[in-house]
């Protein structure tokens, strides 16, 4: 693969807001004409690193590089950059027309050429007749559109969204990520995309960026994050995953839950105490006699697509999941194929998260819905 | 189920409806009534005709409160503006100094200002410290202004900086990404969002300036006759109930149109889309 520049570096960037570290010297390289994702919780920087680059906040120290040239201290106004707001801010004293011709207006171009640029973004988008609307009356995805037509107009090198699905519903947000995936493809420009939610990070994105506590935690495609997380954080965050502690006694060989494993992975240092990573849906469960660990089904939820199963296995609540129906109380045998295990060096994150023990959904989704609001 | 929620929906309504009907409605008929009849109550056009000696009274009034209007907006927009911008507790603390003469009453404000600019009073003492002076300040259009000005000045802000303190900042972020600097930020965003609330704080300046009298008795010194000044004349001094109720209605029914007007134009800008010139 031939080198592509890099049109967005920041460099070692640190933020602090009333003295309280936001981001704690960050790098990130971005390529041209990638879609990437900033992905993390609130108050992980994400926002705050695209604030930078939009140029709304200057950081407290490092450097930001458009093009290779340091572009701190540059007003928003001179970026080649455009942002899509959280919640689309667009002008509401302007009619769907006047909200997309505004950067136009602003640079003074001719108001014939900015008649057949605006109708062509209608058309781009897919509201022709939308002219003479007022933005306000018009719905969520239709808003979208003209926030997104509004900004690309100005031809940006960089594309900025701030979570600017969060506003949707489901059914709409599925449709909106494939069509900004096209528009993306279609206008071959970078996107940098905030989000707090994995799976529109993982089926849009050519490059993911799990950060947490101000830090990347990884930079990987989205296959990469899923199957080799860096550590617990990004383990967990990512997908659902059984964390244990263990060891590597030697090369392809892991031992944890008390019992030696096949693996793949290697050069670690021997005995080198490990986090492993078994995903749900690649633990087998067989009868006991086959079973290299074995086990009591303490809870059963039907997902639709599958079963999901928790296993107590000496204590450890392990997450399987499956399409055979089985029982609480049925004692079970769990069977993992060498490549379904990943090995992980230890991190700061190790030992927080493990186990499915204090597993609740109601919970889960609770610390969701408030973490949406809170951003 | 129906019956019994509009039952209470009108028992919750009749106090205000009530109040309504005897403290706006009455009163204006009682008006309308004294300015079409006579002294011995009877039906006459002379009041309305008389008007046009007040040509001139009318000509003035409108001028003052036109230029006290034009003065507070300056000085209001502004600092509106730049209060909006301050953190919260500063935007406290302005707002506690704008609103700190309004505990006062305006009869006693006004009686300070008389202090302050008469022949003896604070400005004319220091200026003849200074060896200069003395000037005539009370009486003049000039000192009439400045009390319309000081005494209104709060609720010029107070609508203009309530609004402004609602623009979301993302829409400021969003102009500024779309390549807008500052003064292109306030002219095509701050400004057309604030303008409902320019427009009632013109009219809670304009109405109370053109209709004062105490203002222009104080600080006019007995020599500007505003409107006011003549319909409490004619009811207080002349006893002529029926031409101060024709000055009245009169005086209402400009205040009434250029209201109307006002809002006509704020309307227009919300629903244009309003070009970017």
């Amino acid at each position: 693969m031939s080198e592509i520049k890099n049109i967005i570096e920041l460099k070692d960037i640190c933020m602090e807001f009333d003295g309280e570290m936001v981001l704690d010297h960050l790098n990130l390289a971005i390529k041209d004409g990638e879609f990437v994702t900033l992905l993390g919780r609130s108050g992980c920087g994400k926002t705050t690193t695209l604030r930078i680059i939009a140029g709304f906040l200057n950081p407290v120290s490092g450097q930001v590089l458009f093009d290779s040239k340091e572009i701190n201290g540059v007003p928003p106004y001179q970026r080649p950059v455009n942002t899509i707001f959280q919640r689309y801010a667009l002008f509401p004293h302007y009619n769907v027309y006047e909200n997309i011709a505004f950067g136009l207006r602003l640079r003074k171009v001719p108001e014939a050429e900015i008649k057949e640029r605006v109708e062509e973004m209608l058309r781009f988008v897919n509201l022709q007749g939308f002219e003479k609307r007022s933005v306000t009356h018009l719905s969520g995805g239709q808003q979208q559109r003209v926030a997104i037509a509004r900004a690309v107009i100005n031809k940006p090198k960089v594309l900025l969204l701030d979570e600017p699905l969060s506003a949707l519903d489901l059914q709409l947000r599925k449709d909106m990520q494939v069509e900004l995936k096209n528009i993306q493809k279609k206008l071959g420009i970078t996107f940098i995309y905030v989000t707090h939610d994995q799976e529109e990070a993982l089926s849009m994105s050519d490059t993911v960026v799990v950060m947490n506590e101000g830090k990347v935690q990884q930079i990987g495609t989205p296959i990469e994050i899923y199957n080799e997380p860096q550590n617990a954080f990004v383990a967990d965050f990512i997908g659902e995953s059984n964390i244990l502690d263990g060891v590597m006694p030697c090369d392809f060989t892991a031992r944890f839950a008390g019992h030696d494993f096949d693996c793949l992975d290697k050069g670690f240092a021997p005995n080198e105490p490990v986090d492993v990573v078994v995903r749900p849906e690649d633990v087998d469960i067989v009868p006991v006699v086959r079973g290299m660990l074995k086990g009591e089904v303490t809870s059963v939820t039907f997902r639709g697509v599958h079963f999901e199963i928790i296993v107590d296995i000496d204590g450890f609540k392990w997450m399987i999941q499956t399409t055979d129906e089985h029982h609480v109380g049925d004692v079970v045998g769990l069977y993992i194929e060498p490549d379904a295990i990943h090995v992980m060096k230890k991190s700061q994150y190790s030992g927080k998260y493990g186990d499915y023990s204090s597993y609740s959904d109601e919970l889960e989704q609770l610390s969701e819905l408030t973490e949406d609001e809170e951003e | 189920m129906k019956q019994r929620r509009s039952y209470a929906q009108v028992l919750i309504n009749a106090p205000y409806l009530l109040w309504a009907a005897i403290f706006i409605l009455v009163p204006l008929f009682i008006v309308a009534y004294y300015a079409f009849t006579d002294a011995s109550g009877a039906f006459t056009m002379a009041n309305i005709k008389e008007l046009a000696n007040y040509k001139q009274t009318f000509w003035i009034s409108i001028k003052y409160a036109l230029i006290a209007t034009a003065i507070t907006f300056v000085i209001a927009y502004p600092f509106a503006y730049f209060m909006s911008k301050k953190s919260a507790a500063k935007q406290q603390m302005m707002m506690l100094l704008v609103m700190l003469p309004m505990w006062m009453n305006l009869l006693i404000r006004t009686y300070s200002w008389m202090n302050i600019l008469e022949r003896n009073g604070i400005i004319n003492n220091l200026l003849g410290m200074m060896g200069l002076g003395p000037w005539k300040m009370i009486g003049t259009a000039g000192a009439v202004i400045l009390g319309m000005v000081y005494n209104y000045l709060p609720y010029m802000i107070l609508p203009i900086y309530t609004i402004m303190s609602k623009i979301d900042n993302s829409l400021l972020e969003a102009a500024d990404d779309l390549g807008a600097h500052s003064f292109a930020k306030l002219r095509h965003i701050i400004w057309p969002l604030s303008l409902p609330g320019v427009i009632s704080g013109i009219a809670m300046v304009f109405v109370p300036s053109i209709s004062t009298f105490y203002i222009s008795q104080k600080l006019g010194g007995g020599k500007i006759m505003l409107i006011g000044d003549t319909i409490e004349r004619q009811i207080q001094t002349a006893y002529n109930y029926n031409l101060g109720a024709a000055i009245s209605l009169v005086l209402m029914v400009f205040v009434l149109i250029s209201m109307a007007v006002m809002n006509r134009f704020a309307d227009d800008d919300g629903e244009g889309g309003g070009m970017i010139v």
